[in-house]
């Protein structure tokens, strides 16, 4: 009953229902926007961080988890290697380049130093791993190789403003990655030494090999809290993080994320109120007559019933056609703009705003429930 | 056989200083297939007392009873169980709903009741055109006149087969004409289909359709009045004694003011 009820109240007010159901599909769209963006950025921010071959970020003690602060130089990482249960160290460093495409605009990239066959070196998809510590071979990721276009063997050429002076570097891209962006730029990975010599503020003689970071892969994974322990007890002048810990310090990104995530909070609360404003207007049209249906015997629980699957049915139609639209359009979307839509952050949006009619809807449920059968006689008591 | 019986039944609103008694200690009885108005001046206590028989307003004190169910003792979940399956509705707005068409809106108290098979539909459908709705079956409410709209409701309080159909001011947003026509109508199928049917009306000169008038003053009832003639009398009806069947007994009606009747002047 409470089924044949919705079902025909909304089929023979379809434009009324349709309306409700497009500023639905409407919130619904902004919401995962801004899941998407805020996914994008995130990952645009901590990427690489995220897909290390390795479980822990160790830095240099008092930097506050900052890569550009934290230097880590050779004897360290030899202190490291020698912590038992660690499998693998490697050092990497970041800085940053413009990539200069023939004829085409520059580039800003990442260019971060890693160790070949060692924790931090990205694994390529096509081509191969880096070989030796030194040589101008590079690894590039996605990100590059969709603005450039760039294939393996191709050269590539990277340029680096040393004081006022621009110098130029050609390059040879023996490998390429998936997308390992760090802090918004897409990446370039070359042999340590390599970067050492060519980043701005590098190749300082005399001194050992000093990188920002080291990467230390554990002999059991499982074990991080107690390695982190560990290392931090036995190596000086180190503090140890795990990825997690390490991209929510990057510069900026918990508060882009929490930032976001209030805006997405805020559309969602727009949306509970314009739903639950839209069925509690039409509950109080319709006092007369829901009186009546109770007088004449339908149950309190067919009433809310009704009212309750109208709601489900508008919200859940609003919802569906507004993802379908998101994905359509992201899809579409060009990779240089952050917008990510992970089947993880769609569904927890989707669910959210599925919950949007029953949580705006309550009040009008409830209104319903209320109202007296005596209503058909004109009383009320 | 009875279909309907208040006894000593009494409703008092609010309490205390202010508390009004709007129907004071009435006992009525209405058989199956008996035609019955109610009437009064405003505020004698119709309404409440057609609420309470309804089951939609809980007595202070007395007992009504329906098909031989006391309802006075029904919880609010078996009082609306109960409406649905033995009482039949026609109210003075708001009957239909609007999103329904007139034969889905008939067919609305058999779904309630488990009972729209084939049978079931059938017997809306035929019920729709004998009242001449046959042409309307699948308009909407706000496609039909206000005279349809009420043939709609009695359609609808008669369908599920109910021991009692009770109408409230039916004819009050209708014109003269289709008044008449609507209660006419609605008393032929009552004694055709052997209901107790009791009908709210302000409207004295619908009264000329029913078996017996009971007149109420101040909660109580101040008259009953069963003899066709007089009832024809206070219907303004006199003339017409010669066209009405059974309880007729032939003699000739009795000229003057129906109101001065019913203000026992
Ligand atoms: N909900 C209520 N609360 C208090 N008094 C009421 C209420 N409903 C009706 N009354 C009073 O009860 C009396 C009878 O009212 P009602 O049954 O509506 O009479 P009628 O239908 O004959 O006009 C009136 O005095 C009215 O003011
Ligand atoms: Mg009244």
């Amino acid at each position: 009953m409470a089924f044949y009820l919705a079902f025909k109240e909304v089929w023979r007010n379809k434009g009324r229902f349709a309306l409700i159901a497009a500023v639905v599909a409407l919130i619904t769209v902004l919401v995962l926007f801004i899941a998407a963006l805020a996914e994008g950025l995130a990952s645009a921010n901590r990427e690489y961080i995220e897909k290390l071959n390795g479980e822990l970020l160790v830095f240099q003690a008092n930097t506050q988890l900052s890569t550009a602060a934290s230097r880590i130089g050779r004897s360290r990482v030899a202190e490291l290697r020698r912590v038992e249960g660690v499998e693998a160290v490697g050092q990497v460093g970041f800085s940053t380049a413009k990539l200069v495409p023939p004829g085409g605009d520059e580039i800003n990239v990442a260019f971060i130093g890693v160790e070949p066959g060692m924790p931090g070196e990205p694994e390529v998809f096509a081509g191969q791993q880096l070989e030796r510590s030194r040589g101008n071979n590079v690894i590039v990721d996605e990100g590059v190789i969709v603005r450039l276009g760039v294939q393996v063997g191709d050269l590539i050429r990277l340029k680096v403003t040393r004081g006022t002076r621009e110098e130029f570097y050609d390059l040879t891209v023996v490998g390429l990655t998936d997308r390992r962006q760090y802090f918004f730029q897409p990446a370039v990975f070359a042999p340590i030494v390599t970067w050492d010599n060519i980043r701005a503020d590098g190749g300082q003689p005399g001194g050992e090999l000093v990188s920002n970071i080291a990467v230390v892969k554990l002999r059991n994974p499982d074990e991080i809290e107690r390695m982190k322990r560990r290392i931090e007890a036995e190596v000086k002048d180190v503090e140890v993080a795990d990825k997690k810990t390490a991209w929510e310090a990057l510069p900026g990104y918990t508060a882009q994320q929490s930032t976001l995530s209030t805006q997405q909070f805020f559309t969602f609360f727009i949306g509970v109120l314009v739903v639950g404003g839209f069925f509690q207007i039409q509950t109080l049209q319709k006092v007369a007559q829901i009186g009546m249906l109770k007088a004449i015997g339908l149950s309190n629980w067919t009433v809310g019933l009704t009212a309750f699957a109208q709601i489900i049915i508008v919200n859940a139609l609003g919802v569906a056609v507004g993802a379908a639209g998101t994905l359509a359009l992201t899809a579409n979307f060009p990779v240089t703009v952050p917008i990510v839509l992970t089947g993880a952050t769609a569904l927890a949006a989707v669910l959210a705003l599925l919950a949007i009619g029953p949580l705006g809807g309550i009040v009008s449920v409830v209104a319903l429930l209320r109202i007296e059968p005596l209503r058909a006689l004109g009383m009320a008591q | 056989m009875i279909g309907l019986e208040a006894i000593n039944v009494t409703k008092v609103y609010g309490a205390g200083a202010t508390a009004v008694t709007a129907v004071n200690d009435v006992s009525l009885s209405v058989r199956r297939g008996e035609f019955v108005a109610l009437v009064g001046p405003s505020g004698s206590g119709k309404t409440t007392m057609l609420a309470m028989l309804a089951g939609l307003l809980r007595p202070s004190a007395g007992q009504i009873f329906i098909a031989g169910q006391d309802i006075g003792r029904m919880s609010e979940t078996q009082r609306t169980r109960f409406r649905g399956r033995y009482i039949g509705f026609a109210f003075q707005s708001n009957n239909l709903v609007p999103y329904l068409t007139a034969l889905e809106n008939v067919e609305l108290l058999l779904r309630l009741n488990g009972k729209l098979d084939r049978n079931g539909r059938e017997r809306a459908r035929d019920l729709l055109v004998r009242l001449g709705l046959g042409e309307r079956l699948h308009n909407r409410p706000n496609q039909l006149s206000g005279g349809q709209q009420q043939r709609v409701a009695i359609a609808r309080a008669l369908i599920h087969e109910p021991e009692v159909v009770l109408a409230d001011e039916p004819t009050a947003s209708l014109d003269t004409e289709r008044a008449h026509q609507v209660v006419q109508t609605f008393a032929e199928l009552i004694h055709e289909q052997n209901r107790a049917g009791i009908m709210v009306t302000h409207d004295l000169r619908m009264c000329k359709y029913v078996d017996r008038v009971i007149q109420m003053m101040d909660g109580k009832v101040s008259r009953v009045i069963t003899d066709r003639r007089e009832i024809l009398r206070l219907a303004g009806a006199a003339d017409e004694l010669d066209g009405h069947p059974p309880s007729v007994n032939g003699k000739p009606a009795l000229a003057g003011d129906p109101l001065a009747i019913l203000q026992g002047v």
